[in-house]
């Protein structure tokens, strides 16, 4: 190397959202692969938890059809908020987040690099695992393909949400139990619409106008909350 | 040309009031040395001039452009180092260093990085994850770094902490060969380091 590239360090070293989101995705995929104890106990949790029901509340068969959704939606919101602490404390503590904030790349790109890749390791698993689930629970066929649709689209917003009031407890002390008073009543909504697609489905009714509306909630959380999460995390940098 | 100029800071953390205007300028091939007493705010003025903490008061200028104007820009200049060195511990020496380096755009290759890391005194260790490395090995990826990251301004927060006679040596040979391109090091420490055209600023408690 030469002096050369002192003088164009700038011109070697382009920042781009693309780059940002794809380096942000695949090392937090990396870690979660070198570390599967934790997607493991999400998906467990939300296995062992779905399964209790129907041991708890008895075997007749009306009763958990039509509980089922609501609970396996419940278990999935609880299991996916389980892992929302370490989304970015642990890059905190040992100064990593800085060393992103001060990358070339703008920040809302590996902000939504990170939160994709937790939808990947706690959302994506409990989708694909819900049909299973819901079979204890004697959904039919197409309810069961709804409730997995719907959490496809449903646990994406969760992440998201989850990521915002992740990144304002970021340094607060009992941190965690103010997550859960923050982030729980936010999930509300997309708890509503998502269990109500497969409730709607099994009595017989359209489950389209739930999905469109979660769908439009996750392009909505999708555009906005990605840089509310920035500026919490300069905030918690500062 | 690499400059870098800081007009009139005042910093503070918290209530306390650490230093109040102050103006420095550190051209291409030199190096600032901040020195001071713990708690003087040292590493309060690293962060202002990385852009991370903002001054309450005063301007940082990297080649005479305010460094909020264009961040990416800026940033894609700037190797900051402070005294959490952003080390994953599930992550092999090798790993950790290619993500530190593709974070910053910088597209270095595996034989350069394997280069790097031997040069650091890694060589048998690169494979390891972090957590079984020491203090002093862990700051060695650092040094790695500074070795293929071609950034013009390196902003360094005791970087000799932990390291041995032989690290702190090869610390010293590194910054003079940034000094010797052009580069610019704007760096907090309490030790000695034997490298030329250092200037000096001190930071009173």
């Amino acid at each position: 190397m030469s002096a050369a590239t002192h003088e164009s360090g700038a011109a070697l070293l382009a920042g781009s959202f693309g780059a940002g989101f794809a380096w942000a995705f695949a090392r937090d995929l990396t870690i979660a692969w070198r570390h599967p104890g934790e997607t493991l106990l999400v998906v467990a949790f939300f296995v062992l938890v779905a399964s209790l029901f129907p041991l708890g509340v008895g075997a007749e068969a009306q009763l958990l059809e039509r509980i089922g959704p609501g609970v396996i939606w419940v278990c999935a919101l609880l299991a996916a908020f389980l892992s929302l602490p370490a989304l970015f404390a642990s890059d905190h503590a040992d100064g990593s987040l800085e060393q992103m904030a001060l990358s070339p790349h703008p920040m809302a790109s590996w902000v939504s690099g990170k939160i994709a890749a937790h939808w990947a390791t706690s959302g994506l698993p409990l989708a694909v695992l819900s049909p299973l689930l819901g079979l204890q629970y004697g959904l039919d066929a197409d309810t069961l393909a709804v409730l997995a649709l719907a959490l496809l689209i449903g646990t994406p917003v969760l992440s998201l949400l989850g990521a915002a009031c992740t990144a304002l407890t970021l340094g607060a002390r009992g941190g965690g139990m103010l997550l859960a008073l923050l982030a729980l009543p936010l999930f509300v909504p997309v708890l509503i619409f998502g269990a109500g697609a497969a409730q709607a489905q099994a009595s017989g009714l359209s489950a389209l106008p739930h999905l469109s509306l979660l769908g439009a909630g996750l392009i909505v959380a999708a555009m906005s909350l990605p840089i509310a999460v920035c500026a919490a995390v300069r905030v918690a940098l500062d | 040309m690499n400059v870098l100029e800081a007009r009139s800071l005042t910093g503070s953390r918290g209530e306390a009031r650490l230093f109040r205007d102050l103006s420095f300028g550190v051209a291409a091939g030199e190096w600032l040395a901040v020195r001071g007493p713990n708690g003087s705010g040292k590493t309060t003025l690293l962060r202002c001039v990385a852009g991370l903490t903002r001054p309450d008061a005063g301007d940082v200028l990297w080649n005479g452009e305010l460094i909020t104007r264009d961040r990416a820009h800026f940033h894609a200049d700037l190797l900051y180092a402070g005294h959490l060195d952003a080390i994953k511990d599930d992550l092999s020496a090798e790993e950790n260093l290619a993500s530190a380096l593709a974070l910053r755009g910088v597209d270095a290759g595996a034989e350069a990085i394997r280069a790097a890391l031997g040069e650091a005194g890694l060589d048998k260790r690169r494979q390891l994850p972090a957590r079984r490395l020491s203090a002093g090995q862990r700051r060695r990826i650092g040094l790695a770094r500074l070795i293929l990251d071609p950034a013009p301004l390196w902003t360094l927060d005791e970087p000799l902490t932990a390291l041995d006679d032989a690290g702190q040596r090869l610390f010293a040979a590194l910054l003079a060969r940034h000094l010797a391109r052009g580069g610019v090091a704007l760096i907090a420490t309490h030790q000695a380091l034997d490298a030329p055209a250092v200037r000096e600023l001190r930071m009173d408690a």
